[in-house]
């Protein structure tokens, strides 16, 4: 009987780090299309960061600011009374920030695509910053901002690298599906591996033509 | 900050420079209740002069004054947000939210009462415009003509001090024209308004404006009166810019 874990766990964790990523991520992209500040370069280079970085780096780096050793996995551990490192929770956190660079990047491009003239006539209307955002803005922009999302949801889903430095290859616990597949194959266990392997491929199939519905349904 | 008083004494003085990347253009004129058309060719700056009226982007120098209060000032640090100016404004393009029903993009603009009230408010603005029948038609689908009618009464449903128009018209096919024009000068006249229209159409100066800037690339502006049994006063006009 296959073992369902790691798929479950794949699931609950690239779900929970679609949402952070998503929160963050859209906030970054706005910030990035609409402000005028200093170091938005540096901004932007760091949170694009994760895509072209090993993702063996970025969870050294991960490792390095959240283990045990470290001020933040202290106060973590003075908080929650355990580790963070090595636990579902660290995945979670690999895995938003590999998915965070995909909704700021595509997020960024659909939010400067919205005209501006349509923002105009609002603010023209007597309507703040913020309520422009969520009237013209982000509407306008969604099918980007999705197909961001998508894609990032994609990318948390497939981590390998970044997840197995700082939430290890725990069976039951932290083991992804990426992971099992790594070890399936490692033990010779061919189907194991084939079946995940088929599944990772399908959905990765599901989430590329959503995006590409998403892109080319515009009006 | 608006007050009654300030809707009746709705002119506005403008006395500006503003540059935009490589391109300066300088405005000096006054406009008071009626319909002041800034005329002149392409790339001349009127809209420029538009939108640094409308706050939507900043003079190097000069003031902008509606009414007596001034609302853009560098030199004393003024700069009055586009939110607080109290403007209604229309594009060339109606930039109408694709995803909102006509009565909704009206709506979005009444400044005053509960949801319920505005768009009450937004339906008569609709009726004034003759377009009540499209309330909830979906936006996306309502012709070039419609839909500036509906981003006119969008403009109105604010009360505004003051009414922009950059180019309204010129995305329209003839007899779309001749009617929108009719409509603006009917609600012009209605309200008492202070209007006015970027524009490098002739009948716009021939059938809608009371006085006209003209503008002439590399130099200030100038002003003209204009009266309306002086049908040689247009061809003078034509002369001063070609």
């Amino acid at each position: 009987m296959t073992d369902w874990f790691p798929l479950w766990l794949s699931l609950r964790v690239s779900a929970t780090a679609t949402v952070v990523a998503a929160m963050v991520g859209i906030g970054l992209a706005y910030l990035l299309a609409k402000g005028r500040f200093r170091g938005r370069g540096l901004l932007e280079a760091v949170a694009t960061m994760p895509i072209v970085l090993p993702p063996t780096v970025l969870g050294y780096y991960l490792l390095t600011t959240l283990g045990v050793n470290s001020p933040v996995g202290r106060a973590w551990e003075r908080l929650f009374g355990g580790p963070l490192v090595f636990t579902p929770t660290a995945a979670v956190v690999a895995a938003s920030l590999s998915a965070l660079p995909f909704v700021v990047r595509t997020g960024r491009a659909a939010i400067e695509d919205v005209d501006p003239r349509l923002e105009a006539a609002l603010r023209v209307a007597g309507h703040p910053e913020w309520r422009i955002a969520t009237l013209v803005t982000l509407p306008m922009a969604r099918r980007g901002v999705l197909a961001g999302i998508a894609l990032g949801f994609a990318r948390a889903l497939g981590d390998f690298g970044a997840t197995v430095m700082v939430a290890g290859n725990i069976p039951g616990r932290t083991q992804t599906l990426p992971i099992a597949v790594y070890d399936s194959v490692q033990a010779g266990n061919d189907s194991a591996a084939r079946t995940g392997a088929l599944i990772l491929a399908g959905i990765a199939v599901v989430v590329l033509l959503t995006v590409t519905s998403l892109s080319t349904r515009r009006t | 900050m608006t007050t009654d008083r300030s809707r009746a004494d709705p002119g506005v003085t403008v006395d500006i420079t503003t540059t935009v990347g490589a391109f300066t253009v300088t405005a000096d004129f006054t406009a008071s209740a009626g319909i002041t058309a800034l005329f002149g060719p392409s790339g001349s700056g009127k809209s420029v002069t538009l939108a640094t009226v409308a706050g939507l982007l900043r003079p190097d120098r000069g003031t902008i004054a509606l009414g007596d209060s001034v609302v853009a000032d560098p030199a004393r640090g003024v700069h009055v947000p586009t939110q607080d100016r109290r403007l209604g404004m229309v594009f060339q393009h109606a930039g109408l939210l694709p995803h909102r029903s006509p009565l909704d993009n009206v709506a979005i603009a009444v400044r005053t009462g509960n949801r319920t009230r505005r768009r009450e408010l937004a339906g008569s603005w609709l009726d004034r415009v003759h377009a009540g029948h499209l309330a909830t038609t979906p936006t996306a689908t309502l012709s070039g003509g419609e839909q500036q009618r509906i981003a006119l009464a969008r403009a109105l449903a604010g009360q505004p001090r003051l009414l922009l128009l950059d180019e309204p018209f010129s995305a329209l096919d003839q007899p779309t024209r001749r009617s929108l024009r009719q409509l603006v000068r009917d609600l012009v006249d209605a309200h008492d308004l202070t209007a006015i229209v970027v524009t490098h159409d002739l009948d716009d100066i021939a059938h809608l404006a009371d006085r006209v800037v003209l503008y002439e690339p590399g130099s200030t502006t100038t002003s003209h009166d204009l009266e309306p049994d002086r049908p040689d006063e247009l061809l003078r006009l034509l002369r001063l810019i070609t």
